[in-house]
C-alpha cells in the first residue's frame, strides 16, 4: 500500500518516549532526564572557568619597574584541610548511594503491598539520608575553614590571580552543593512527614545523582588546582 | 485507562487555577506564560525602538533639544547604543520567538498537556522579568546606563571610573545579563525535557513540525551557550567589585593607574563570542522553523525536503560553536587561527543556502495564498538572503579588518539577525493570533504593515552597507564635526527619515493587534486549514490543551494536496486514508 505521508510512515504509529507505563516511572524518567539536561550548563560553567584559569595562568603582565613583561602567576599552597573535605564529600556520596538504594527498596516494598492505601511497615535501616546531610554540611564548613586559612596566610580573593581562581572555583562549587543540601533537607522533611515512598524515592534518586556529580566535580576542581598550577 | 493517557494525566498535575493572581500573574500554564513572554517582548521592542529613534535623531541633529530629555550628549548616545542592543538582542529576539511562541505552542504541537516542569517555567519568566527591570533601571541610577555596548568589552566595562555610566549602571547591566542567562537555562531545560519526554502517541521525532525542531535546537544552543556567558558575567562582576584581574590589565584610566594587573580583555571576548555567535542562531532558528511552517501552509504543499531542512538546522547548530573567532579578527589573533575561523564561517553558508533553496522550492508551483503570515514568511526569506550574503564578506579576515568597525557590519547584522528574526515574529503573530486569542486580525492592515516594514527595512539597512564601504565608522555620536563624513550626511538623513516611517508603520501593527483582540471577527478552530495539532483543539485552547483527551498522531506535519484525500490537507490526527490509485 502506498503511503502519502512525506515525513514518516503512517501504518503503525510509533511509540514515543512518553509512552511510559505507570506514572511514577514516568515521573522518575522525566526527572532524571531533566537532571541530565540541568547539569549540562553547570558543566559549561566550569569548563569556562577552566579555560579562563588556563589562559590567565599563561598571560604575561607589564612590569613598569623593569619596563618588561613578567609572569605574575604565583601558585598558592592549598590548605591541607581540603583533602579532609574531599574525604568527607566522597564519604557523603557513599552515604547518598546507600540512602538511594534504601528508599528504592522501600518504594518497591510499598508498591508490592496488596493494598497500597495501607502504609506498609518500614524496613529498619540506618538513617543514611540524614547522615549524608550532616556530611554535606560538614564539607561546607570545611570549605569555609579552608578560606579562612587562606585569608590568614594573606591570600584574599584579589591578592593574586591564582588565589582569585581558588575562591572562584571552590565558591561556585559550594553554591551548587548548597542546592544539593537543600534538596537533601527537603527529602528528609518529606521522610519525616510520611510522604508516599514513591514520591520520596524520586526526590532522593535525583538528589543522589546530583550529589555524585558534585563529588566528581569537586575531585576535578581539586586536581585542577593542585596539578595544573 | 490507556497507558499514554495515564502518563499524560500524571504529567499535568496542576489543576486549572481560579483566582486572577494564580491564573494570570503567577500562572503555571504554559500558554499564559507564553503570552507573558510575548507581551514582555512587545514592551521591550517599544523601548528598544524608542532608543533607536533617539539615536537616529541625534545623528542628524546633534544639538537638538528634545522635550523632557534635553540635548543628547555623546556619552548618552553611547548609553542608547548599549541599551538598544541589549534590550533588542536579549529581551526581544531571544524572548519572543523562543520563550513566547515556543512556550505557547511547543506542548500543543507535540500533543502534551503542559511543559515538563511548570513551576520552573514560571520561575523562568519572572527571572526574565527581573532581568528586564534591572536593564531598564540603569537609565535611572546615578551616572545612567553603561557606555560599553551590548558586547560589554573590558576594560571599559570592568572599571567603574571609565565613564559616567560605568558605575552602578554597568553593575546592573551585568546583573541583568546574568539573570537572563539563568532564566534562559531554566527555559532550555523545560524545552528539551518536554520535547524528548512528553510527545503524544505517534508523534515520533520525524513527525514533529519544524517549529518544534527549531525550538528544540534553539534550546540546545541556549543550554550550551548561556552557561558560558554567565561565567563571563560572574568574572566581570568580580573584577568590578572585588578587585580581581581576570579581564583588566595594568594601565591607566583617566590619568590614574588601575589597581588591576595581568588580566586579559581578550579572555572576555573569547567567552562572550563563544556565546555571542550561537546567540545569532538562538534569535533566528525559531524564525526558520516558523517560516518553514507558514510557507508550507500558504503554498498548500509539504515543506520541501523536511529532512534537508532539519539537517541544515542541525549543521548550523553544530557549526555555530566553531566560528566565534570571526568577531575577533581585528584583535590581532594568529593568522592561522583566523584562517580556521574563516573556513568554519564560510561553511555555514552551505546549510543556509540549502534552507533558502528549500523555502523557495516549497513556494515553487504552490497555490500560494498571500496572507499576512505568508508575506512575512516570504519577507523573512528575502531578508535572510540579503543579510546573509554579506556574511561571507566579513568571514574573510582581509575584508573584515577594514569593514569591521564600520556601518557595513551594522547593516549586515541588523538584516540577518535583527529584522529577519522580527519578520519571523510577525509571521508567527499573524499565524497564531487566531488560535491564541480566538479573534482574526484585519488582513488589509496586516498587509499594509508588511509593505511598510519590508520597504522601510531595506531603506534603513541597505544604505548602511554603502556607508560602511565608504569608511563610515560605527558608534560615532557626532558626524557634523568630522570632515570625511560630511558627504555622507545626506545618506544618514535618508536613513533617519526611513526609520521614522518604518517605526510609524509599526503603529499599524499595534492598532491591528489590540483592535483585533477586542473587535476582530471570531476565529474558527482552523482558519488556515493547517494540519498540526494546535488546529485540532478548541480556540483558544483549554487549560489542558486538548479538553481531557490525548491526541494520537498518524501523519506527518505537512500533508497538503494529498492525492486521494477528501480535502487538500490531512490533519496529523486523521486516521490513515487509502490513497487513490
Amino acid at each position: 500500500m502506498a503511503s502519502f505521508t512525506t515525513t514518516a510512515p503512517v501504518n503503525v504509529p510509533e511509540i514515543s518516549l512518553s509512552e511510559g507505563g505507570r506514572p511514577d516511572r514516568t515521573r522518575l524518567r522525566r526527572a532524571r532526564l531533566g537532571l541530565i539536561v540541568a547539569v549540562t550548563p553547570i558543566l559549561m560553567l566550569f569548563v569556562s572557568f577552566t579555560s579562563a584559569y588556563i589562559v590567565r595562568q599563561g598571560l604575561p603582565t607589564f612590569d613598569p619597574r623593569t619596563n618588561s613583561l613578567i609572569r605574575d602567576w604565583i601558585p598558592v599552597r592549598l590548605p591541607s584541610i581540603l583533602l579532609v573535605n574531599t574525604c568527607v564529600l566522597l564519604l557523603s556520596s557513599v552515604g547518598m548511594e546507600l540512602a538511594r538504594r534504601q528508599i528504592k527498596n522501600e518504594a518497591a516494598f510499598a508498591s508490592a503491598a496488596p493494598n497500597p492505601a495501607v502504609s506498609p511497615t518500614k524496613a529498619k535501616g540506618l538513617p543514611w539520608l540524614s547522615m549524608t546531610l550532616v556530611l554535606g554540611l560538614l564539607f561546607l564548613f570545611g570549605q569555609w575553614t579552608a578560606w579562612r586559612q587562606l585569608a590568614a596566610n594573606g591570600f584574599h580573593v584579589a591578592t593574586t590571580p591564582s588565589s582569585s581562581f581558588i575562591y572562584l572555583l571552590t565558591g561556585a562549587h559550594a553554591i551548587h552543593l548548597i542546592g544539593g543540601v537543600i534538596a537533601l533537607f527537603v527529602a528528609c522533611v518529606a521522610s519525616s512527614l510520611h510522604r508516599p515512598a514513591t514520591t520520596r524515592s524520586i526526590v532522593v534518586d535525583i538528589t543522589s545523582w546530583y550529589w555524585h556529580f558534585m563529588a566528581v566535580l569537586w575531585v576535578y576542581i581539586l586536581c585542577l588546582l593542585k596539578f595544573a598550577s | 485507562m490507556a497507558t499514554h493517557e495515564f502518563a499524560a494525566e500524571a504529567s499535568h498535575a496542576h489543576a486549572a487555577p481560579q483566582g486572577f493572581i494564580r491564573k494570570w500573574i503567577f500562572s503555571l500554564d504554559h500558554k499564559v506564560i507564553g503570552l507573558q513572554y510575548f507581551f514582555l517582548a512587545l514592551a521591550s521592542v517599544c523601548v528598544g525602538m524608542f532608543l533607536s529613534l533617539l539615536m537616529r535623531i541625534h545623528l542628524i541633529w546633534p544639538t537638538a533639544v528634545l522635550p523632557f530629555l534635553g540635548e543628547i550628549k555623546p556619552e548618552t548616545y553611547l548609553s542608547l547604543v548599549t541599551m538598544h542592543g541589549t534590550i533588542m538582542v536579549f529581551f526581544v529576539l531571544t524572548t519572543a520567538p523562543q520563550a513566547g511562541f515556543g512556550n505557547y505552542f511547543l506542548p500543543i504541537q507535540i500533543g502534551a498537556p503542559d511543559m515538563a516542569f511548570p513551576v520552573l517555567n514560571m520561575l523562568s519568566f519572572w527571572t526574565t522579568f527581573l532581568a528586564f527591570v534591572a536593564a531598564v533601571t540603569t537609565f535611572f541610577v546615578i551616572g545612567g546606563a553603561p557606555l560599553h555596548g551590548w558586547t560589554g568589552y573590558p576594560p571599559l566595562s570592568a572599571l567603574q571610573a571609565a565613564g559616567p555610566g560605568e558605575g552602578l549602571g554597568a553593575d546592573l547591566w551585568a546583573i541583568s545579563i546574568a539573570l537572563f542567562c539563568v532564566a534562559s537555562l531554566m527555559g532550555a531545560l523545560n524545552f528539551i525535557t518536554t520535547t524528548l519526554d512528553m510527545r503524544a502517541k505517534g508523534m515520533s521525532l520525524m513527525r514533529m513540525p519544524l517549529t518544534c525542531w527549531a525550538w528544540f535546537l534553539t534550546a540546545v544552543l541556549g543550554l550550551l551557550a548561556f552557561g558560558v556567558l554567565l561565567s563571563a558575567c560572574i568574572l566581570l562582576l568580580m573584577d568590578r567589585n572585588i578587585g580581581t584581574s581576570f579581564f583588566v590589565p595594568l594601565g591607566t584610566i583617566n590619568g590614574q593607574v588601575t589597581a588591576h594587573k595581568g588580566g586579559s580583555p581578550l579572555l572576555w571576548q573569547h567567552l562572550f563570542w563563544f556565546f555571542g555567535h550561537p546567540e545569532v542562531y538562538i534569535a533566528i532558528l525559531p524564525a526558520m522553523g516558523i517560516c518553514s511552517q507558514v510557507l508550507s501552509v500558504a503554498s498548500r504543499k509539504p515543506a520541501f525536503s523536511y529532512k534537508a531542512i532539519l539537517l541544515s538546522m542541525l549543521s548550523i547548530v553544530t557549526l555555530s560553536f566553531t566560528v566565534w573567532g570571526h568577531h575577533m579578527f581585528i584583535s590581532g589573533m594568529s593568522p592561522y587561527s583566523a584562517y580556521g575561523f574563516s573556513i568554519t564561517t564560510m561553511a555555514i553558508t552551505v546549510p543556509s543556502a540549502i534552507l533558502t533553496f528549500c523555502w523557495l522550492a516549497t513556494l515553487w508551483r504552490g497555490k500560494i495564498q498571500f496572507t499576512a503570515p505568508a508575506l512575512f514568511g516570504i519577507g523573512f526569506v528575502s531578508l535572510f538572503v540579503s543579510g546573509g550574503v554579506t556574511g561571507p564578506f566579513l568571514a574573510q579576515p582581509a575584508l573584515d579588518i577594514p569593514l569591521h568597525d564600520t556601518y557595513f557590519v551594522t547593516g549586515h547584522f541588523h538584516l540577518i539577525m535583527g529584522v529577519a528574526s522580527i519578520f519571523g515574529i510577525f509571521a508567527a503573530t499573524y499565524y497564531w493570533l487566531p488560535k491564541m486569542f480566538g479573534r482574526m486580525f484585519n488582513e488589509k492592515l496586516a498587509r499594509l504593515h508588511f509593505w511598510v516594514s519590508f520597504a522601510g527595512t531595506y531603506a534603513i539597512f541597505m544604505p548602511m552597507h554603502y556607508l560602511g564601504l565608504a569608511g563610515h565608522p560605527r558608534r560615532y555620536s557626532q558626524l557634523t564635526e568630522v570632515g570625511f563624513l560630511h558627504d555622507l550626511i545626506p545618506l544618514q538623513k535618508f536613513i533617519t527619515f526611513a526609520a521614522f516611517i518604518t517605526i510609524a508603520g509599526q503603529l499599524i501593527f499595534l492598532v491591528n493587534l489590540f483592535w483585533s483582540l477586542k473587535f476582530g471577527a471570531k476565529a474558527s478552530d482552523n482558519p488556515w486549514e493547517a494540519t498540526t495539532l494546535e488546529w485540532t483543539t478548541a480556540t483558544p485552547p483549554p487549560h489542558d490543551n486538548f479538553g481531557g483527551h490525548t491526541p494520537v498522531v498518524y501523519n506527518g506535519p505537512y500533508e497538503y494536496s494529498v492525492p486521494g484525500a477528501p480535502r487538500d490537507y490531512v490533519m496529523q490526527t486523521d486516521p490513515e486514508i487509502e490513497p487513490a490509485h
